[in-house]
C-alpha cells in the first residue's frame, strides 16, 4: 500500500493532505498558546514550561514535546518532499508555456509553491530564532516572553514574521480546501462549507499570529 | 466509348445466403447453417476492419472476443471520434417496455414501410429481432441511457412511429453508444488482440484470386503507404453524404473505402437513396463548411410553419395566428409534424419554392415552441430540449425560447451503399460491409433512431456470426496461403495508389480542393437533392465529367506526400466523389419512380406525393463498375414482400 | 471583419516551431472559428504556402477533435468547443493568437495538431466494463437509481478533447480520467471492476507523463462539456477506497 501511495501522483497528494492537516492542527494549538503573551510574562513563561512537563508523570520531562517535534518534522519533510517531487513532475508535464498566457486561478492557488518555500525558510529561521536562539543575540534560554519581545523589537523580525504569516494564510486557504478534495471528502453540497472553514481558518491563524508582533510594536506587550 | 448514361443491364444479382422459411425463424436458421471456425484456429485468422464507428467498433470488439485477430483502422487520431458520435436522438428497440402495442413484428413492419418497400424483408426482420439484444448489451457496458425515477429505462416516440420505442441518452445517444463500443474496443486493444492504426486511411482494396485479402492504407502522419493483409476485410467506413459538400456528416467522413472497393468489383446498390433530414440549421453564407442537425425529437413538441403569404418579411412574432400556415398539420392531419423525414423535408422545400420560406435567402421554415412553452412551461421545455436550444443559440445567436427556430433540410444519411447479401458480404468474397457503408436495411428512407440500431446490430451480432461461415470455408492452411508485398496484384495496387497521389501533387494548378468539392456539392444538391428530374439529372451527368477533367488539370495540392498533408487527404477523397456522384445521378436517372428519399418530379400523385412504381422498380439496383466515366452495368435484385404488402405510404 | 492571426507553425514533431502572422479579411461574424481558418487556408494554398494543419471533424461540438488554444484559452473565450465558437465573439481589427494544446503527454504532430493517444491508453487501462457481446442480462434486470444514472451521464459526456490538460498549469489529466472513472464506478454494472479500474487508470495516467493535480480548477473552467471539478474529488475518494481495499487482500 505504501508503495502504491508513494508511487502515484494521487497518493503523494494524499501524503501532502495528511501532513498538511497535521501541521494545521499544530498551528491552531500554537496560535492559541501564543495569545497567552497578552496576559503577561508570568503566565506565558509558565505555559512554555508546562509544555515541557506535559504528560508527566507518565512522560519524562520534554518527552511529549519531543514526540510532537518528531511528528512535526516527519510531516514537514513528507510535505516538502512530496511537494518538490510533484512540482518537478508538473513542470516536466508542461514544459513550454503559451505564448499568449494569462493568469487565472486565484492568488492563493497560484502562490502555493512560492508560499510553501517562504514558509519552509521561515520555519528554519523561527526555530533558530526562538527555539535554539542560534541567530538571536541576547537569547535567554527559559525566558520565552523576553525573547519574543526582543525579536519583535527589531524591524526585520516583524517584517519576516508578518510576511510569513500572510503567506501562511494564503497557503492554508487553498491548502485546507484542497486537502479535503484530495481526501475525497468534498462534495457539491459541502463545498461552500469547506471553503468557508478554509477562509475562517486562514483568517484566524493569520490574525492570531500577527497579533503578537503588533502587540509588541504597539507596546501592549513589553 | 459509349456514353455513361447508356448503361447495360446484366444478370440479376441474387442473395444466395438468404434463408427461407417463416420470417421469424430465418436468422436462427442461418446461424445454424453457417459453418463455425474451431476456437483454436481463430487466433490464426486475421480480419481487417476499416472504421471504428458503431458498426466497426462493435465488430472489432466482438470479433476479438470470439478469438480472431483484428487489424483495425480509422482516419481520426482516436477510434472514439467516429461520426456515429454525433447521432443525437436515440436507438429503437422492440422491447415493448411501455406496453403500448410494440413488438418485433411492428418494428419490422414500420421499418419496411418507412423504407418505402425498397428493403429486404429478411434483413429488416433480423434487425428488429436483434434490436432487443442491443439494449441489453449496451446497458451491460454501462451506457447511461435515460431512466425513470424507478430506475428503469425511459423511452420516447420518435419521427414517424406511433409507439414509444426509442431509448436515448439526452441528446447524445450516439456518443454514449459509440463510447460503449470504443471502450469494448479499448479493452481488446489493451489485451493485444487488436492492432489499432489510428490516423491511417484506407486507399485501396487488395483482391487476390477473387478474394479480398487486404488493403492499402496511408499513415496520415508520415505519409507512408503500406499494405495490410488478412483473411477477410470488413468495411465499416460510413456513408457518402459528403458528396454534397454540405451535409451533417463529419468533415472528414468520406467514400474512399467503399468507392475503391466498388472499383475493385463490389457492386454499389441504390446510390441515389440519400436522406435529407428536415431539421437542420439553415446555412448562413458561402463560408458554410457543414450543416448542423437539430434532433428530430424537436418535432415532438415544436410546430412547423411558414407565413401564408409570399414574401412576408415580418418578424415571426408579429405574424398573427391566422396568417400562419402550419403546413404539415394541414396536409397530414393524423401524423402532423411527425411525418417521416423524406416527407417533412420535401414539404419544406415546396413551401420555400413557393416563395414562403423564411430567413436569409428564403431557405428556412419556422419550428416554433411557443405553444409547447405555454402548455408545458418553460422549465419543462428546458429540461427536455435545453441542450439543443443552447446549441441552436450558439450557432445562430438567436434565442429559441423567444423567437421560433429556423430550420431547413440537409443531407444527413445515405441509405445506399455497397450491395451485401444476408451475410453482409459484398460481391467480392471475403469483403464485408456493415453499418451505413452497406445498403441493406433502410430501403429508400431510414426512420429516425434506426441508424444506431443497424450499426450496432451489424457490428455486435450479425457480422460476427456470418463471417464465421466465410472464414470456415476459406481457412488459412499455411504460410503459403499468405499474400505478401511481392505478389504482382499487390504491386499493381500499390503502384496505382502512389501514382494517384503523386499526380495530385504534380498538377500544381490554380484551384483548391475545397473549391472543387463545393462546386460538385452545389451541382448535386441542385440536381440530385430533394427533388430530381430527368432533365436536371442529365445536366448533372454532363457536368460531372467536365468538373472531373478540370479537377485533374487545375487542382493545387501544396506540400508533399511524405508528411502530414490534409490538403492531399482532401483532394484524394474528392477524386472518388467525382466518380461516385456520377453513379448517384445515373441511379437517380434510371429510377424514374419516386420512393422514399428519392423523389422524381415526373412521378407524383395528383396531390404532389411520391408515386412509387413497384412493378417496374421493385428491386434494388446494384451497379457494377466498368471504368471511370464508362457506362456501368446494372444488376437487379428483385425484392419479394411476403409479410408486409406494398401499399402507397399514407401519413395523412 | 479584418483580423490579424498569429498562428503556431511547426513542420513536424521534431522541428522547432514559431508563431507566424497572417491577415484575413471579409470574415463574417456568422462564421465559425474553423470556417475562418478555412478562409486562411484557401488563401495560403493559392499563394503556394503550406496551409495550417488543425484537427477537426464533426464541427458540431461532440467528436472532440478540434483543439485550439485561442488567446491563451483552450477552445477560446466561450465555454464550448473550438468548432462551435463563432467569430461574433471577436471584434473587427482583433489580433488572435492560436496555439496547439501544450503538454508533454500531447506532443505536437504538426502546427496545431497534437497526439492525444495517451488518452486512449488511459481508457485501455480500465475505462470499460467487461461485458463481451452476448453475455448481457436483460436490460431491466438491474434498475439504476435515477440520481446515479444522471451522475454517470454527467461524467460520460466527456468528449476526450484534452482541453482540461491544455488548460491545466501542470498538464494534468485528472479531469479526463476522473470523468470516465465516475461514469463507470457509480453504475452497478461497473462495480465488479471498481477498484482495479481506478488504480489502473490512475497508474496509466501517471505513466503517460501527465502532471499532478493542484486543484487550480482551470480544467473544469475550460471543459466544453461542463465536467465539474468535483469529479476529481470523487475519483480521489475512489482511489483511496481502492488502495485501502487492495491492501487488505
Amino acid at each position: 500500500m505504501a508503495r502504491t501511495v508513494w508511487g502515484s501522483t494521487v497518493g503523494k497528494k494524499t501524503v501532502m493532505a495528511v501532513s498538511g492537516l497535521i501541521m494545521l492542527l499544530y498551528l491552531v494549538v500554537h496560535m492559541i498558546g501564543n495569545l497567552k503573551i497578552f496576559f503577561g510574562a508570568g503566565e506565558f513563561n509558565h505555559y512554555a514550561h508546562w509544555l515541557r512537563t506535559l504528560g508527566e508523570p507518565f512522560m519524562h520531562y520534554e518527552w511529549t514535546l519531543w514526540l510532537v517535534r518528531v511528528v512535526l518534522v516527519i510531516a514537514v519533510v513528507a510535505h516538502a518532499v512530496s511537494a518538490y517531487q510533484l512540482s518537478r513532475r508538473d513542470i516536466r508535464a508542461r514544459p513550454s508555456k503559451y505564448v499568449h498566457s494569462k493568469p487565472r486561478a486565484s492568488y492563493a492557488t497560484r502562490t502555493m509553491r512560492w508560499g510553501g518555500i517562504i514558509l519552509g525558510l521561515f520555519i528554519v529561521w523561527h526555530i533558530l530564532d526562538l527555539t535554539t536562539g542560534t541567530v538571536h543575540s541576547g537569547f535567554q534560554p527559559g525566558h520565552p516572553y523576553q525573547n519574543v519581545v526582543d525579536t519583535f523589537s527589531t524591524w526585520y523580525g516583524n517584517v519576516i514574521y508578518i510576511v510569513a504569516m500572510l503567506a501562511l494564510g494564503l497557503h492554508v486557504r487553498h491548502g485546507f480546501w484542497s486537502a479535503a478534495q484530495t481526501l475525497g471528502v468534498g462534495s457539491r453540497a459541502r463545498d461552500r462549507a469547506l471553503k468557508t472553514v478554509a477562509n475562517v481558518l486562514a483568517l484566524l491563524l493569520t490574525a492570531g499570529f500577527i497579533a503578537v508582533p503588533v502587540g509588541v510594536m504597539t507596546g501592549v506587550v513589553s | 466509348m459509349t456514353s455513361y448514361v447508356d448503361y447495360t443491364t446484366g444478370e440479376p444479382v441474387a442473395d444466395t445466403k438468404a434463408p427461407s422459411g417463416p420470417i421469424n425463424e430465418r436468422w436462427d436458421k442461418r446461424r445454424f447453417e453457417a459453418k463455425l471456425v474451431n476456437p483454436a484456429n481463430r487466433r490464426k485468422q486475421t480480419v481487417i476492419v476499416v472504421g471504428t464507428g458503431l458498426a466497426g467498433g462493435a465488430a472489432g470488439a466482438t470479433l476479438t472476443e470470439q478469438g480472431y485477430r483484428v487489424v483495425q483502422f480509422c482516419y481520426s487520431d482516436s477510434p472514439r471520434r467516429a461520426h456515429s458520435i454525433a447521432a443525437q436522438g436515440g436507438i429503437n428497440a422492440a422491447k415493448n417496455y411501455r406496453n403500448d402495442g410494440d413488438s418485433i413484428h411492428r418494428l419490422f413492419y414500420d421499418t419496411v414501410k418507412g423504407g418505402d418497400f425498397r428493403a429486404r424483408e429478411s434483413n429488416v426482420h433480423r434487425l428488429a429481432q436483434i434490436s432487443v439484444e442491443i439494449i441489453d448489451q449496451c446497458v451491460a457496458q454501462g451506457v447511461p441511457f435515460a431512466r425513470e425515477y424507478g430506475g428503469l429505462l425511459d423511452t420516447r416516440s420518435f419521427g414517424g412511429v406511433q409507439v414509444s420505442r426509442t431509448f436515448y441518452a439526452r441528446g447524445q445517444t450516439g456518443q454514449q453508444l459509440l463510447l460503449g463500443a470504443y471502450q469494448a474496443l479499448s479493452r481488446q486493444i489493451a489485451a493485444g488482440n487488436i492492432e489499432m492504426h489510428p490516423r491511417t486511411e484506407m486507399l485501396d482494396l487488395i483482391v487476390v484470386d477473387g478474394r479480398a485479402r487486404g488493403i492499402v492504407a496511408r499513415d496520415l502522419i508520415t505519409g507512408r503507404i503500406d499494405t495490410h493483409f488478412a483473411d477477410a476485410v470488413v468495411l465499416a467506413s460510413g456513408g457518402y453524404g459528403n458528396v454534397f459538400y454540405l451535409s451533417t456528416n463529419a468533415m472528414n467522413s468520406n467514400a474512399t473505402a467503399i468507392w475503391r472497393a466498388h472499383r475493385r468489383g463490389a457492386y454499389f446498390a441504390n446510390p441515389c437513396f440519400t436522406q435529407i433530414h428536415p431539421t437542420c440549421i439553415p446555412r448562413t453564407g458561402d463560408h458554410q463548411s457543414k450543416l448542423t442537425l437539430m434532433s428530430e425529437s424537436l418535432r415532438n413538441d415544436g410546430r412547423i410553419w411558414v407565413p401564408r403569404a409570399k414574401g412576408d418579411n415580418r418578424p415571426p412574432n408579429e405574424i398573427p395566428e391566422d396568417e400562419r400556415d402550419y403546413y404539415l398539420e394541414r396536409i397530414y392531419p393524423s401524423f402532423g409534424n411527425l411525418v417521416p423525414r423524406d416527407i417533412a423535408s420535401r414539404a419544406a422545400k415546396n413551401v420555400c419554392d413557393e416563395g414562403r420560406g423564411v430567413g436569409p435567402g428564403g431557405q428556412g421554415v419556422y419550428l416554433d415552441f411557443a405553444d409547447a412553452i405555454r402548455r408545458m412551461g418553460r422549465k419543462a421545455v428546458e429540461a427536455k430540449y435545453g441542450n439543443l436550444f443552447d446549441m441552436y443559440q450558439r450557432i445562430t445567436d438567436e434565442d429559441p425560447y423567444e423567437v421560433p427556430m429556423r430550420i431547413y433540410p440537409a443531407v444527413h444519411y445515405t441509405m445506399g451503399g455497397l450491395w451485401v447479401d444476408y451475410d453482409l458480404q459484398t460481391t467480392i468474397p471475403g469483403l464485408f460491409a456493415i453499418g451505413e457503408a452497406n445498403f441493406s436495411d433502410h430501403g429508400a428512407n431510414r426512420l429516425g433512431a434506426s441508424a444506431l440500431m443497424q450499426g450496432l446490430a451489424d457490428g455486435y451480432f450479425v457480422l460476427p456470426a456470418t463471417i464465421n461461415d466465410y472464414l470456415a470455408r476459406n481457412p488459412r492452411k499455411s504460410a503459403a496461403d499468405d499474400v505478401t508485398d511481392e505478389h504482382p496484384v499487390v504491386q499493381e495496387v500499390l503502384a496505382e495508389t502512389e501514382d494517384r497521389l503523386n499526380l495530385l501533387l504534380a498538377v500544381d494548378g490554380d484551384r483548391t480542393p475545397d473549391s472543387f468539392h463545393r462546386e460538385l456539392g452545389e451541382l448535386m444538391w441542385e440536381f440530385c437533392g430533394m427533388a430530381r428530374t430527368d432533365a436536371g439529372l442529365r445536366k448533372a451527368l454532363e457536368r460531372i465529367p467536365e468538373i472531373r477533367d478540370e479537377f485533374w488539370r487545375r487542382i493545387k495540392v501544396p506540400g508533399t506526400g511524405e508528411e502530414f498533408n490534409q490538403s492531399l487527404e482532401k483532394a484524394n477523397r474528392i477524386v472518388d466523389y467525382l466518380e461516385l456522384a456520377e453513379l448517384m445521378c445515373l441511379d437517380a436517372l434510371h429510377r424514374s419512380e419516386s420512393c422514399g428519399g428519392h423523389f422524381r418530379e415526373e412521378s407524383q400523385t395528383p396531390d404532389g406525393e411520391a408515386a412509387r412504381r413497384d412493378d417496374e422498380f421493385g428491386y434494388a439496383a446494384a451497379w457494377e463498375f466498368t471504368g471511370t466515366g464508362e457506362a456501368p452495368t446494372l444488376h437487379k435484385e428483385d425484392l419479394v414482400f411476403e409479410y408486409v404488402h406494398p401499399t402507397q405510404r399514407s401519413y395523412a | 471583419m479584418k483580423l490579424t492571426l498569429r498562428v503556431w507553425r511547426q513542420k513536424n514533431a521534431g522541428a522547432e516551431g514559431a508563431m507566424s502572422t497572417y491577415e484575413v479579411d471579409d470574415i463574417s461574424p456568422d462564421m465559425s472559428f474553423l470556417e475562418m481558418l478555412d478562409v486562411l487556408n484557401e488563401q495560403l494554398i493559392l499563394s503556394g504556402e503550406d496551409p495550417v494543419a488543425f484537427d477537426h471533424d464533426c464541427r458540431e461540438g461532440i467528436c472532440g477533435a478540434c483543439s485550439l488554444v485561442i488567446n491563451g484559452d483552450a477552445h477560446g473565450p466561450e465555454r464550448t468547443t473550438t468548432c462551435q465558437l463563432h467569430m461574433r465573439s471577436f471584434k473587427d481589427g482583433d489580433t488572435i493568437d492560436i496555439e496547439p494544446w501544450r503538454a508533454s503527454a500531447f506532443p505536437v504532430v504538426k502546427d496545431l495538431v497534437v497526439d492525444r493517444s495517451s488518452f486512449d491508453r488511459i481508457i485501455q487501462a480500465g475505462g470499460y466494463i467487461t461485458a463481451p457481446t452476448g453475455s448481457a442480462p436483460e436490460a431491466h434486470a438491474t434498475p439504476v437509481p435515477k440520481p446515479d444514472a444522471d451522475f454517470a451521464f454527467e461524467h460520460a459526456e466527456c468528449i476526450g478533447c484534452g482541453a482540461c490538460v491544455a488548460a491545466c498549469p501542470n498538464g494534468a489529466a485528472m479531469l479526463f480520467t476522473s470523468a470516465k472513472i465516475n461514469h463507470l464506478n457509480v453504475l452497478p454494472q461497473g462495480a465488479p471492476e471498481r477498484e482495479t479500474r481506478v488504480l489502473d487508470m490512475v497508474a496509466q495516467m501517471d505513466e503517460e507523463g501527465f502532471g499532478g493535480c493542484t486543484l487550480a480548477g482551470e480544467c473544469a473552467t475550460a471543459c466544453p462539456k461542463g465536467i465539474p471539478l468535483m469529479s476529481i474529488t470523487s475519483m480521489n475518494k475512489e482511489w483511496l477506497r481502492a488502495t485501502r481495499r487492495a491492501s487488505k487482500r
